[in-house]
């Protein structure tokens, strides 16, 4: 029945098909521009709203971006960005035979990785334990605690750590004066730097951070708990075969994010903590970029090493997510 | 699944002693800022030798005097309200359209648009590009320049675009019926809808802008324009090493450290209005935010 019209009719109706589907095809493209342009003329008013924020971006991010040709170049403020001459990868050679520069990568790293073996399961154990407090408003009150150093400011932070560590009258000589001991000036030992600045790390964000665990804690089926009961089992036993398998995923999601964010220390804190007596341990890329650029005004140089600082997490941003992707499925985007 | 009555002793002993680290915790957290509010209320002697540990040494009121008394704290005071209340309507005059527009499925280039943005989470040009671009700008040392310069990020546009496009489509077909154009339905059908999620915005940009700290220091160079935290900056930095108080350190009824303090106290009371609001909504905040591109 279907093949009737074809052998019937045949040729005809074939070419006939296909005229108009030429004259269709005509008709479309002559379309697609007054549909355009019906489009615009219709929705205009969500295009007028995107626009302040899209020019927001090119002035204010992605223009610095153009800027960034700088750390290939010999800076002048007078010929500024675009005709200062190239000069290649100069800026890379001085870097890469800098021992102050080298040494700010090697501290990134270090510190990085003290944050990342101490800083990171903090708040997982923190969200553990709240999740075993039965009295909701104890649990209510202390969270209300741990979680307000992370809207304290870097300023009052740093404020407060000079204080209690300050060699007369801090708090922590106060407490080792009792045992007889010797007061330590800490802030200007540099074996005490990353210590005190992981610690500090730890106290500012552990409580915060513990909330995305306790909202993947909340999201465990309430069934297997009480399976489990049935089968005998204590909370203790709860916690590592039930909470920790099925918070894993949010958990690998965090470690990827941190992992992808190493290069990114808060230097903020840094400036605010170190001093010249510290520098060894605590000058990172940043902190470092911050004295060769803003204040001792060698802007190209300090451009090259933001600019290596920035492809570094860059690449490290996508490796992490990949590497999600392929083996939890869970990918940040 | 949780009760006392079923839980067997290890699970009560389990129970107490998570209950005791918690609050020993807690106690470690908040045991910073009694230090420092009992330091600020210490006369500068005690402070200085070291007698202070929970509850002011000879309670005086005399650092808080010296500051109060400092025109530079209440003109950076008052540059702080100035950067925090016009930054945050800066950034919601931005953010609040710009998000409602990402979320409209008719937008054409919409892929390319949200990539364009979400790409600045992952790389960013640095501090030397961003401060020269500010120079040729024209806004080195310009309130308006603090202003405008860090009113959008790419985070909270994700997370408000999030937001709006988990709203069904049907609650603005009525609105459609009377003829209302975007703007009305922006304005008479999503804000309403999104009040908690605006209002952790709102609260993220209020939160940034009082504690905003760096680029101050960096781009203002007038003592009249800085904010409070690079004033509180500039005075620790400066009673740490000035003669000023090292001299009279006997007879001083304030020293260094109850002055920091003091301006610690000050800075932070603020922070501790607010915190009852931002605790509202921020927890859910976060969550709202999962960036997804």
């Amino acid at each position: 029945m279907v093949e009737e019209h074809t052998t019937a009719t045949g040729l005809p109706i074939e070419e006939a098909v296909i005229e108009a589907k030429e004259a269709q095809r005509h008709q479309v493209k002559n379309d697609r521009w007054t549909r355009l342009l019906d489009h615009f003329r219709r929705e205009w008013q969500i295009y007028a709203m995107l626009l302040p924020t899209i020019v927001w971006f090119v002035v204010f991010l992605y223009k610095p971006m153009y800027g960034l040709q700088i750390a290939f170049k010999d800076y002048s403020i007078f010929r500024g960005v675009a005709n200062s001459p190239w000069v290649g990868f100069e800026h890379f050679e001085t870097l890469f035979s800098n021992d102050q520069f080298l040494r700010a990568v090697s501290n990134t790293i270090k510190i990085s990785a003290l944050n990342l073996l101490f800083g990171f399961p903090a708040p997982i154990i923190l969200a553990l334990m709240f999740n075993e407090i039965l009295n909701a408003t104890y649990k209510r009150a202390a969270q209300t605690i741990v979680y307000l150093p992370h809207f304290i400011s870097s300023v009052i932070i740093a404020g407060i750590v000079i204080t209690a560590f300050s060699p007369t009258a801090g708090i922590v000589n106060t407490v080792i004066g009792w045992f007889g001991l010797d007061p330590v000036y800490f802030l200007t030992q540099p074996e005490w730097f990353r210590p005190i600045f992981v610690g500090t790390g730890i106290w500012q964000e552990a409580g915060f951070g513990s909330i995305v665990f306790l909202a993947a804690i909340a999201g465990v089926s309430p069934s297997l708990y009480e399976s489990a009961v049935v089968d005998g089992a204590n909370r203790w036993q709860m916690m590592w075969k039930i909470t920790i398998p099925s918070i894993l995923p949010t958990i690998l999601i965090m470690l990827i994010i941190r992992i992808g964010n190493i290069m990114e220390v808060s230097f903020e804190l840094i400036i605010l903590l170190y001093q010249p007596a510290t520098y060894e341990t605590a000058d990172v890329v940043n902190t470092w970029v911050y004295r060769q650029g803003l204040q001792s005004g060698q802007y190209d140089l300090a451009a090259a090493a933001g600019l290596f600082n920035a492809v570094v997490a860059f690449a490290l941003v996508m490796t992490a997510n990949s590497l999600s992707r392929r083996y939890s499925r869970t990918s940040l985007w | 699944m949780m009760n006392w009555n079923l839980y067997s002793r290890g699970d009560k002993f389990f129970a107490i002693v998570v209950s005791i680290l918690i609050g020993m915790f807690t106690a470690a957290t908040l045991y910073p800022f009694i230090y420092i509010a009992a330091v600020s209320f210490s006369s500068g002697f005690a402070a200085t030798a070291g007698k202070v540990v929970l509850t002011p040494i000879d309670a005086t009121l005399e650092a808080y005097k010296y500051i109060l008394a400092e025109p530079m704290f209440w003109l950076s005071y008052r540059n702080t309200f100035i950067y925090t209340i016009g930054g945050t309507l800066m950034s919601l005059a931005f953010i609040i359209p710009g998000a409602y527009a990402l979320s409209r499925p008719q937008l054409k280039g919409r892929r390319f648009f949200n990539l364009f943005i979400a790409f600045t989470m992952w790389f960013n040009a640095g501090l030397i590009p961003f401060f020269l671009n500010m120079r040729d700008l024209g806004l080195l040392d310009s309130m308006f320049g603090i202003i405008i310069a860090f009113a959008v990020n790419a985070f909270n546009i994700i997370l408000l675009r999030n937001f709006f496009e988990a709203i069904p489509q049907s609650f603005e077909e009525a609105a459609r019926m009377d003829g209302a154009n975007d703007f009305q339905v922006l304005w008479k059908v999503y804000v309403p809808l999104s009040k908690p999620a605006i209002a952790t915005i709102t609260l993220f940009c209020i939160v940034s802008r009082w504690n905003g700290f760096f680029w101050a220091m960096v781009l203002l160079k007038s003592e009249e324009k800085i904010p409070l935290q690079v004033f509180l900056r500039h005075t620790i930095a400066n009673l740490s090493d000035t003669d000023e108080f090292a001299l009279n350190v006997l007879d001083a009824a304030y020293s260094a450290e109850t002055v920091t303090a003091a301006i610690i106290v000050c800075s932070i009371i603020p922070v501790l209005i607010v915190y009852p609001f931002i605790q509202k909504y921020f927890e859910k905040g976060i969550l709202l935010g999962g960036v997804k591109e």
